[in-house]
């Protein structure tokens, strides 16, 4: 398969060893599970279950509220304990609303959706249905809600599902382990989302870096005619969506566009394999493979673990601490968060869990820029770190938005390669922070102008009306009554 | 822990100090080389400049209230020194070192707020404010004495020299560019001049007069490519250096050979190589784009022709690499790479255009 060059990245450290050949093993169950009813892009689920409520496995528990949202189920069958603010697995640590649930041991399924027998004689609104049903979020790390994105075919004219397997983040080793052990439940779910999709090409780009994944899906893809595996150079960030379009396709997906508007659509392979047991056996998504990694962890693993489950029991379970570790990261080394304590749960995004040691952050502190340049070398978004922060560090924000700091993927690179050790991307991210919520002040802002200026139009309509009215009311009987216009909800809004 | 809230949590294992470390290495060989064959005088005058360098360093920083030692742990006050040094005549008084240094960290570097915020190459403006107010010592070149060689100056007579001020007029010798333009002020052409210079295999070696440093192509290039090798610098400003100056040279040569001497010439003789691999690649004066670098060096490149050819002064080098850092801002600014899904001018760009 003919690939494309995408610029710039980096060739870090991948330290994939620890985890890559240990096969996948459950979590067993711990002795309370933590279910956030935010574990997605959108709006937070609405809970359905008060304490003291008897859950079964896989019982929705919450139920999304909008478009863009998710349902949460129980990951087993057990007792809630309580429904309560809880520290959520954000750099913050806020509270956020959380069903507890006390595992009853007994496992029990609850009645599931019917399995769908032939996915493939069903529209397209009838698996994104099932697919929202199920609760199934973006698993790479974004838990955008997946049916969103299975829907886009109405509205757009695809032609490639693109089934990200890069995994170019180091350390994690979950798809690589799920690719090589339930290659066929990926394809699968896969081909039902390029049926819902409505895509004739499904295109699976996993980095070269993994060649016994890339030799058993091809096994796996065989099959189908349809579906290629295609294997992608080792080049950080290749897994970024974009990126990848880019490798793959040759295409540029625009600025401020999607990469459907290029008819791509891009999905996790975990998230094709929950699709398969969504579809194929009714079961929502309340397990995820974790890779749980990192110098500072005594026993490395790939461990499927129950949605909820408390970080500090993953990390037990994974044998604890060997040292004090450095650093606590939710995710992958280069664009993951860090976690705020081990009192937190792991969700439906979260990748990795990983404790690294001092020798592996090797963090130091910033040095002044001597101006060296890689960074503008190996920005994978064309832009021009260097002098973006040195903007920012002036507080010329509006200077940095003209070089393309929204622009910036976060993926880290530049940071990565600094030898000043400069923390760019935390600039950048600073950056964004206020351009969004000036942005934000501003579109509001104009919306008050437009509704203020809107009311007072209407409020002189409705005086000359009744000036009409009560003109034409002189000489003849009353003929309309000119009531004034109530006030709708958005004017009481703003008044 | 510490507390930066943006990742990546992992970093690769370079640092300034690492690449400032590894640009002296590479400068090893050849310096070691140099000082051996320009004897004691050239130790004395080299250890001189590269001292002073870092005790002004050290006043600069005390001064501004920034921590001293940790920061004259990321020897860039010895690279600095080094490479004034590396541009001065060998048998060059004590002083010449000294006020160098003085130019090159206090008014190039530190009046500029410190390490990365100057616009000109701090040893450049050392050489260049020494070669216009001292003219006659800073161009009282020497042809190569080896340490412990017949007639070579002892650890006495270096100290004479160096402290003393006092060249034996017997040891002195033009360079190669300073005999050339010599000769030409004298209506003597290149084609003839020529002939008294060294045989190029010799000045590629090293055995000529000339700066500190400057003389062993050979081992300044062993000493550039171990840079591109360990990806301290690139390519793209040694090449298009050396790119830009033959060219012209060559071209001119074709067309006056008694009038512009041969490219083979302005490569292997004065400052070129040290110019092209260490002087111009410094990277808080040079573009940050792979594009702005090539721009850069091919200015230097024939800037250092014009100045060889047409100015005053037989060397260009320092003048060539100083005009072109005052460019470049604007090269940075013209040669910004373009954004992710967005054309030149910064609008997204418009949908089904094909990129590879």
């Amino acid at each position: 398969m003919k690939l494309f060059n995408i610029r710039g990245g980096i060739h870090p450290d991948y330290r994939k060893g620890q985890t890559s050949e240990k096969a996948i093993v459950a979590m067993p169950l711990p002795a309370l599970l933590y279910i956030p009813l935010q574990q997605h892009i959108g709006a937070p689920a609405e809970a359905l279950v008060a304490e003291g409520d008897l859950v079964r496995k896989g019982q929705m528990i919450a139920r999304g509220q909008g478009t863009i949202s998710a349902p949460q189920h129980a990951p087993t069958s057990g007792r809630v304990v309580a429904v309560a603010e809880i520290a959520s697995p954000h750099p913050s640590g806020l509270p956020q609303k959380t069903i507890i649930i006390e595992p009853d041991g007994k496992d029990e399924w609850a009645d599931l959706p019917e399995p769908i027998a032939d996915p493939f004689a069903l529209d397209a609104q009838a698996i994104g249905e099932r697919v929202a049903a199920s609760g199934i979020v973006g698993m790479g790390g974004a838990a955008f809600p997946s049916a969103v994105k299975l829907n886009l075919g109405t509205q757009k004219k695809l032609d490639t599902l693109l089934l990200n397997g890069a995994e170019c983040e180091p350390y994690l080793t979950c798809d690589d382990r799920l690719m090589r052990e339930h290659a066929d439940e990926i394809v699968d779910g896969a081909r039902i989302m390029a049926h819902a999709l409505g895509t004739p090409r499904i295109v699976i780009a996993i980095e070269d870096n993994k060649p016994q994944a890339i030799e058993i899906m091809r096994k796996a893809a065989s099959p189908f005619a349809n579906v290629t595996v295609a294997g992608v150079p080792v080049q950080y960030p290749m897994g970024s969506e974009r990126h990848l379009v880019q490798a793959i396709t040759g295409l540029e997906t625009p600025a401020r566009k999607l990469t459907a508007d290029l008819g791509v659509v891009v999905h996790n392979v975990a998230t094709a394999r929950a699709v398969h047991h969504a579809v194929r056996f009714g079961r929502p998504l309340i397990a995820r493979v974790v890779t749980v990694s990192g110098g500072a962890i005594s026993e490395p693993k790939n461990v499927e673990t129950p949605i909820g489950t408390r970080i500090s029991d993953l990390v037990e379970f994974c044998g604890g601490f060997a040292v004090r570790p450095e650093r606590l990261i939710n995710g992958g080394p280069m664009m993951g968060q860090p976690l705020p304590s081990l009192d937190v749960p792991m969700i439906k995004g979260t990748s990795g869990i990983l404790a690294l040691t001092a020798e592996e952050t090797n963090d130091n502190p910033a040095s002044p820029c001597i101006r060296c340049g890689t960074c503008v070398t190996i920005c994978p978004c064309g832009l021009i770190p260097v002098e973006m922060a040195a903007f920012i560090r002036k507080d010329k924000l509006e200077e940095a938005a003209k070089l393309g700091v929204m622009d910036c993927v976060s993926c880290g690179s530049c940071s990565w390669v600094c030898p000043s050790h400069i923390p760019l991307v935390h600039y950048f991210n600073y950056a964004k922070g206020m351009l969004n919520a000036k942005d934000r002040e501003l579109r509001k802002n104009d919306r008050v102008k437009s509704l203020v200026e809107a009311r007072t139009i209407r409020l002189e309509k409705a005086a000359e009306a009744k000036k009409a009215a009560l003109a034409a009311k002189k000489p003849a009987a009353p003929a309309a009554e000119a009531a004034p216009t109530p006030p709708t909800s958005e004017e009481k809004a703003t008044a | 822990m510490t507390t930066t809230v943006s990742g990546p949590f992992t970093h690769a294992a370079n640092n300034v100090q690492k690449t400032m470390f590894t640009v002296l290495l590479a400068m090893t060989p050849a310096t070691v080389f140099n000082l051996y064959l320009f004897g004691w005088p050239a130790i004395m005058l080299f250890t001189v400049t590269v001292g002073s360098c870092v005790l002004i360093e050290a006043g600069c920083l005390a001064l501004v209230n920034k921590p001293v030692i940790p920061t004259l742990g990321d020897y860039s006050a010895v690279l600095t020194g080094w490479l004034l040094a590396l541009s001065l005549p060998p048998w060059a008084p004590w002083w010449i070192g000294v006020i160098g240094a003085v130019f090159a960290i206090a008014m190039a570097k530190h009046s500029f707020g410190g390490l990365g915020q100057n616009v000109f190459n701090p040893a450049m403006v050392g050489r260049t404010v020494l070669l216009i107010s001292f003219p006659v010592a800073m161009t009282a070149w020497v042809v190569p004495h080896p340490l412990f060689s017949a007639g070579a100056p002892g650890f006495a007579d270096a100290l004479a020299i160096t402290f003393g001020g006092q060249i034996p007029d017997a040891m002195t010798s033009a360079s190669v560019l300073g005999h050339i333009k010599t000769e030409l002020s004298r209506h003597i052409p290149v084609t003839q001049s020529l002939e008294g210079i060294p045989a190029l295999w010799d000045m590629a070696l090293g055995y000529r007069a000339g700066s500190m440093g400057e003389t062993s192509a050979i081992l300044i290039l062993a000493g550039g490519l171990f840079m591109m090798a360990r990806r301290v610098i690139s390519w793209h400003i040694p090449l298009s250096v050396m790119a830009g100056l033959f060219a012209i040279s060559a071209i001119f040569n074709v067309i006056d050979p008694a009038r512009f001497a041969p490219a083979a010439v302005h490569l292997f003789s004065g400052a070129t190589f040290l110019g092209a691999f260490f002087i111009a690649t410094d990277y808080v004066t040079s573009p940050v784009s792979k594009k702005g670098q090539l721009i850069f060096g091919i200015g230097c490149g024939l800037l250092i022709w014009l100045i060889r050819t047409f100015a005053g002064y037989p060397e260009g080098v320092a003048f060539a690499v100083l005009l072109m850092n005052g460019l470049t801002p604007i090269i940075d600014r013209y040669t910004r790479p373009r954004v992710f899904g967005r054309d030149r001018k910064g609008e997204p760009l418009p949908l089904g255009k094909e990129k590879s």
